[in-house]
């Protein structure tokens, strides 16, 4: 058996530390009872988490961002899960590049789809309005929900399909009675995944946020270039918290270490 | 009647990134022909991608032709005067260099830390493993705009690295960190560690342990069996993960501007100012394309290499 000797454990110990150290930072400071910023905090005290709810610009921008992640990723699943049954049972020419362009967004730099959807939009009247976010949103999301209903779709067991066929069932019956929910853990695990991509994304939608539409992650982003005070440590608290949240559903419905590291072999 | 064999599960080198599902073509069944029907499924996607990823990509590229005056505006002209300027002027040299530099520097740093991590990790036990591999990944699901304000409070001049060292003894004034590129990088590493660990577990996966346990039981030491069983072999995902890291880093945005400030230039944030600041659009989409150019460079190119140059491993 091979175990890891000391000096691996604690570099172990120091690299699980560097990754927390910013996280638990932040929290720290959130709880903070002082009127600024100062580490290590004499007491625990919830005013910043009450400040948020009086600062109306962040909670407008909390709820255009749930409203963008639930409209965009919800979007995102009805187009990815044809386009998953296509390629993950049919064989026909140019899947392969079918299956490259909807991957694609991955290549492109967000900085650079933010400047480009800023010019597309700008030119077609979409420019600075909630819709043009949700549509970018859905390019970006949309490989992340598809990779995961592909994973699912492929390993599925297609007799019990087969048997709904001949037993009279027609395609659209046994799509909703037999396919979709043998996916449904990979379809509301890519839901998830996509609404978290698109809850943080900040690079691109910085670019086409208006001051009218914007989300809390480019809200907090514009705020912190300005200045830093507890406040935004509070608003950072409660999105590393969301997530947290997030991830424990991800790991009841779907398993996180499956879904971070695919299917291993152990 | 032909079964179509199984693919065998290649590693697509650049997907260390998200886990990539070994996607076998469902073997064609006796009697199916060609239809329309996997086409009018992916139809809504493809109509998708082309009109809101391919077409506002095109316009950027037509707009880094196009000309710009503080008077006039943006002027349809058609030249390749921004890209011109861009080659010629000393001030973007520096911080497309810059920008290079600190992508290679968080390239190193990820490789070097990533690597030997993913490699305790598989060496760990059932529950530390799956915990220490949560509290690894976790964190790529955590906004970046949250973990970079992690950075700027724990690198501030009264932040507590600082304190820590003071306190230690080891420096007797702050070290400035904010606004340096040392604090770019610092947190860069932060951000993308976790592609690398990932890349570097996919490849330990194909490791067969008994190949250890071999060299092991005909003599070899613990540093051998590294060096010449485990090494080798983790290479190819040490590449790829490298691919990933030098792309996401060379075109981050939100961490070199928090970290950075707007003095410290970045090709991302150069990008951004122009657009928003100085609102010199036709510059803006150039360094977009230099940038999406540079990417598809690597991405593509460096996957070939590495694909060509480690073709036993990956099949």
């Amino acid at each position: 058996m091979n175990r890891n000797g000391p000096l691996a454990l604690i570099f172990n110990a120091l690299f699980l530390g560097f990754l927390l150290a910013p996280i638990l930072v932040v929290c720290a400071v959130a709880f903070t009872p002082d009127g600024y910023l100062s580490l290590p905090t004499k007491g625990v005290s919830l005013r910043w988490f009450k400040a948020i709810g009086d600062n109306p610009e962040f909670v407008r921008a909390f709820k255009d961002s749930l409203l963008l992640g639930v409209a965009s990723s919800t979007l995102a699943i009805i187009v990815a899960v044809p386009a998953a049954l296509a390629i993950a049972r049919h064989k026909f020419p140019g899947r392969e590049a079918v299956q490259a362009l909807f991957l694609s967004p991955l290549m492109v730099p967000h900085i650079v789809l933010g400047i480009a959807f800023l010019r597309f939009f700008t030119q077609i009247g979409l420019g600075g309005t909630f819709v043009g976010l949700v549509l970018s949103h859905v390019v970006i999301i949309l490989p992340f929900a598809l990779r995961l209903i592909l994973a699912a779709s492929t390993g599925m067991d297609r007799s019990i399909e087969n048997a709904a066929a001949s037993l009279g069932a027609s395609a659209w019956t046994s799509f909703r009675r037999v396919t979709l929910p043998l996916i449904l853990p990979g379809v509301a695990s890519g839901w998830v995944l996509a609404f978290i991509n698109s809850f943080d994304e900040v690079t691109m939608t910085v670019f086409i946020a208006s001051p009218e539409t914007t989300t809390l992650p480019v809200r907090l982003f514009l705020y912190i270039q300005d200045n830093i005070d507890p406040l935004v440590a509070a608003v950072s608290a409660l999105l590393i918290f969301m997530t947290v949240a997030a991830m424990l559903v991800l790991d009841r419905v779907y398993g996180l270490e499956r879904l971070l590291v695919g299917r291993g072999r152990d | 009647m032909t079964m179509a064999a199984p693919d065998d599960a290649t590693l697509d080198a650049a997907d260390g990134a998200t886990p990539s599902p070994a996607v076998a073509p469902a073997p064609m069944r006796a009697g199916e022909r060609w239809s329309w029907t996997p086409y009018l499924l992916s139809l809504p996607g493809i109509a998708l991608c082309a009109v809101f990823l391919l077409v506002p990509l095109a316009m950027t590229a037509l707009l880094s032709l196009n000309s710009f005056s503080f008077y006039g505006g943006i002027a349809d002209v058609w030249k390749l005067d921004n890209y011109a300027d861009i080659l010629a002027d000393s001030y973007f040299h520096e911080i497309f260099l810059r920008t290079f530099r600190i992508a290679a520097l968080v390239t190193l740093f990820c490789a070097a830390l990533g690597a030997p991590q993913a490699y305790i990790l598989r060496r760990m036990t059932a529950p530390w493993r799956s915990l220490c591999l949560l509290i690894v990944l976790g964190p790529l699901l955590i906004s970046v705009v949250s973990r970079t304000l992690g950075w700027a409070l724990l690198l501030g001049s009264t932040g507590l690295l600082n304190q820590g060292l003071l306190a230690l003894g080891l420096i007797a004034t702050p070290i400035e960190f904010m606004y340096t590129e040392t604090g770019v990088v610092i947190a860069l590493i932060h951000v993308l560690v976790p592609f690398m660990v990932l890349s570097v577990w996919a490849s330990l996966q194909r490791l067969d342990p008994q190949v250890e346990n071999a060299a092991m039981s005909l003599g070899a030491g613990p540093t051998t069996v590294l060096r010449r069983i485990v090494f080798p072999q983790i290479v190819p995902g040490i590449l790829s993960g490298s691919i990933i890291v030098f792309a996401l880093a060379a075109s981050a945005f939100a961490t070199p501007a928090i970290i950075g400030g707007r003095r410290l230039k970045v090709a991302a944030t150069l990008a951004y100012d122009e657009f928003l600041n100085t609102l010199n659009w036709p510059l803006g989409a150039t360094v977009a394309i230099l940038l999406l150019l540079a990417n598809i460079v690597i991405i593509v190119g460096c996957n070939r290499l590495v694909e060509r140059r480690y073709k036993q491993v990956f099949e």
